[in-house]
Formats: C-alpha cells, structure tokens, sequence
C-alpha cells in the first residue's frame, strides 16, 4: 500500500460525562496508538465536530480541520444522551460516516439494539479494557483511507485527474448537483472537491480509481492538531 | 540479589494476594495496572485518586439526601448510586461495587433505614480500601528505594 509512509495515528473523540472515565478512555486509547480528544459532553463533542453551530463563520475550528476517525461516547450523560449524539452523528452529511461507539454500564438489551439499529459500530459494557478497543481498528481504518484519499482529490495535480476520472461516472449529475450545492451552503468553497469525491464514492462504491492519485501521496500531512490530543506512541 | 529486596517484594507478592484473596480487588484493576508504562508511571495513583475523590463527592450526596427532615429524593441517591457503581466498577474495587449493587436495590424499594445503614457501609469500605491501597503504595516506595524494582504479581 502506498501509505506506509504516512502516519497512521487514529484520532478519537471521547466523549463522558464522568471524569474519572474519560480518563481511563483517554489511557486505553492512548495505549492503542490513538491521539484522544475528550470532552464531557455530547454538545462539546458536536461543537468540537463543527456540526451544531449557529453561525459557521464564528467556528473556533473549520470543520475539514477536525479528522476525526472514532467517536466514542458514553450512553448515560445529562442533557443529551450518547444516543442522542449518535442521531446527530449520522444525520449530519459531513460526518455520518465516522463510526460511533457507545459505551454504558448497564447491559440493557432494548437499549443496545437500539443503537446499533441506529449505526453504532460497537457497543462496549464499561468497565471497556483493551481487548474491546482493539475491535475498533478496522473501523477507524475506513475512515482514516477515506479520508486521506479525500486529500489527494484536494491537491491541485490531481484535481485534473479526479475530475477525468469522476465525470463519466456520474450518472444522475442533477443529484450530484443539488448535493454539493447544499453542502456549499454550509461549508467554505474550497471543499467542493472533497465532497466531490465523497459523493464519487457513495454512488460508486469502487476505490479503484484511487490507485493512481496515490501515486502522488506526500508524506507531508500538515493537517493541523489541537493542543488538546494528547498523543503517546 | 539484595536479600531485603526480596523480602519486599516477597511480602509485597502476598499482600497483593491478600487483597484479591479477600475480594477488596478484581480483574478490572489488574488491567489497570496493565495499562501504566514506564511513560505513565502514576497512572494507577492518579486513576484512584480520582475515585477516592468521586467517593467523598457521591457518599456526601447521598448523605445529604438522606438526611431530609420530609420526603427522601430516592431517586437522587439512586443517581450517586449509579455512578460510584460506574466508578467502583471500573477501578476494580470489587467490596465497594457489590454494596453499590445492593444500594441501588435499596433505593428502588425505597427502604430507608437499609439506604442508610448501606451508605455507612460504603464509607467505610471505600475508606478501608484507600488505607489498603496506601499500603501497597508504600510497599512500593520501599521496594524502589531499597534498590528494587516492584514485581508484576501475577493474580492466576
């Protein structure tokens, strides 16, 4: 694969209410190789993503910013439950793809498939250990490729090629169009071309394509950090 | 090797022992202890710090709870309830854990003297693992400092 070069540190978002488990979340995480955001709320979280924002001028982050390939959530928090997150999670387009996982301390059936039914990748019965994390690397893989083939569409070298290899493809281009005009409204210009490709790989499904802009990789990924993630290799 | 090292980490093995023997710990703080490196080295006294606090913190609630000259908010204990259990639960300390349990039946059925009598149980309890636990501590200071390194006690 032409990514070894690259580092592939996931980022998590973890989100808990109780301080004492985000820090225990935080440790296996980072025990996992993951750099770890945590927040004690699924408002922060959301806020953090860059979904739930009045005004999208005033965002502290710019949402394309945040790669974020997990989120980890508690289910029992006040205000709004990791169910609820969940929802909007999944009902928002720029990051219903992120895998969600729920976490609870309670062994509630009902609530389990209910989540699950909703798209939880997983859902762990806290105390969670290692062996439950180590589940999740296929997942938070997906979204780490996905994205990182998002970039190369975003580099102008291979803008050409992408547009070549998108056009005949599309088929209903009239739903394509109105997509990415709605997406427009809500994020800056210049992330046409990631969702472009995310539309590409949605209707498509095939990542052969891929293989020729990975030819152009760079290893040089300057895609900004927060100060917040901790990272432990 | 130094024989009072030995010594040391001889009574330090048993001691570990002892407190799983006796139920006061299980197989979540032996992960936790999987989980500190040489990178994180006080990473099981910060984690149980934090739960020691979150004791004092939710024991006080649930007394203040209790203590209402007029209608007890059963739910409210409950609620501290529910989250020492969490907290217990995931630090490994297994006595504390299974009075929780019990609390949580209590509350449901609105008993009062036994909500009562439980969280006395639970202050002690939580307290006499805190004391246990500084000992372990302390065992380890001894051992790091008479030259030693502290054993990976293996619990099965």
């Amino acid at each position: 694969m032409g990514m070894a070069a690259v580092e592939s540190h996931f980022h998590v978002l973890a989100v808990d209410d109780s301080s004492f488990d985000r820090k225990l979340i935080e440790k296996l995480l980072q025990k996992s190789s993951c750099q770890v955001t945590t927040v004690d709320s699924g408002y922060k979280a959301l806020e953090f993503l860059g979904i739930e924002s009045n005004d999208p001028n005033a965002l502290s982050t710019s949402p394309q910013e945040v790669e974020v390939n997990l989120i980890i959530t508690d289910y029992c928090m006040p205000g709004m439950t990791g169910y609820d997150l969940l929802k909007k999670v999944k009902e928002s387009s720029a990051f219903k793809n992120i895998p969600v996982v729920i976490m609870s301390s309670e062994n509630v059936p009902a609530r389990i498939s209910r989540c699950l039914e909703e798209g939880a990748e997983e859902f762990f019965l806290k105390p969670v250990r290692m062996a439950d994390l180590n589940k999740l690397k296929p997942h938070m893989m997906k979204t780490k490729l996905n994205n990182q083939k998002l970039e190369e569409i975003d580099k102008p070298l291979n803008v050409a090629a992408a547009a070549a290899a998108v056009e005949p493809e599309i088929k209903d281009s009239a739903e394509v169009g109105s997509k990415i005009l709605t997406l427009q409204s809500e994020l800056e210009p210049k992330q046409v071309h990631l969702q472009v490709a995310q539309q590409e790989e949605q209707t498509l499904g095939n990542n052969n394509k891929r293989k020729s802009m990975e030819e152009g990789l760079s290893t040089d990924r300057s895609r900004p950090r927060f100060e917040c993630i901790t990272t432990a290799v | 090797m130094d024989a009072h090292v030995a010594q040391l980490q001889m009574q330090y093995r048993n001691y570990i022992l002892s407190l799983y023997q006796q139920g006061f710990l299980d197989d979540q703080f032996t992960e936790l202890k999987s989980l500190q490196d040489d990178g994180t080295p006080d990473f099981v006294a910060e984690v149980l710090s934090l739960f020691f606090d979150d004791c004092v913190k939710l024991v006080g609630n649930m007394a203040r709870a209790l203590d209402q000259t007029g209608t007890v908010d059963f739910s409210q204990v409950g609620a501290n309830v529910h989250q020492l259990k969490g907290s217990s639960s995931s630090v490994g300390a297994k006595r504390v854990k299974g009075l929780c349990i019990n609390f949580k039946e209590l509350c449901e059925a609105k008993n009062y003297e036994g909500c009562v009598r439980c969280l006395q149980q639970v202050d002690i309890e939580y307290k006499t693992l805190k004391a246990k636990l500084q000992d372990m501590f302390n065992l380890e200071k001894q051992i790091v400092q008479a030259g030693g390194i502290v054993p990976q006690v293996d619990i099965n």
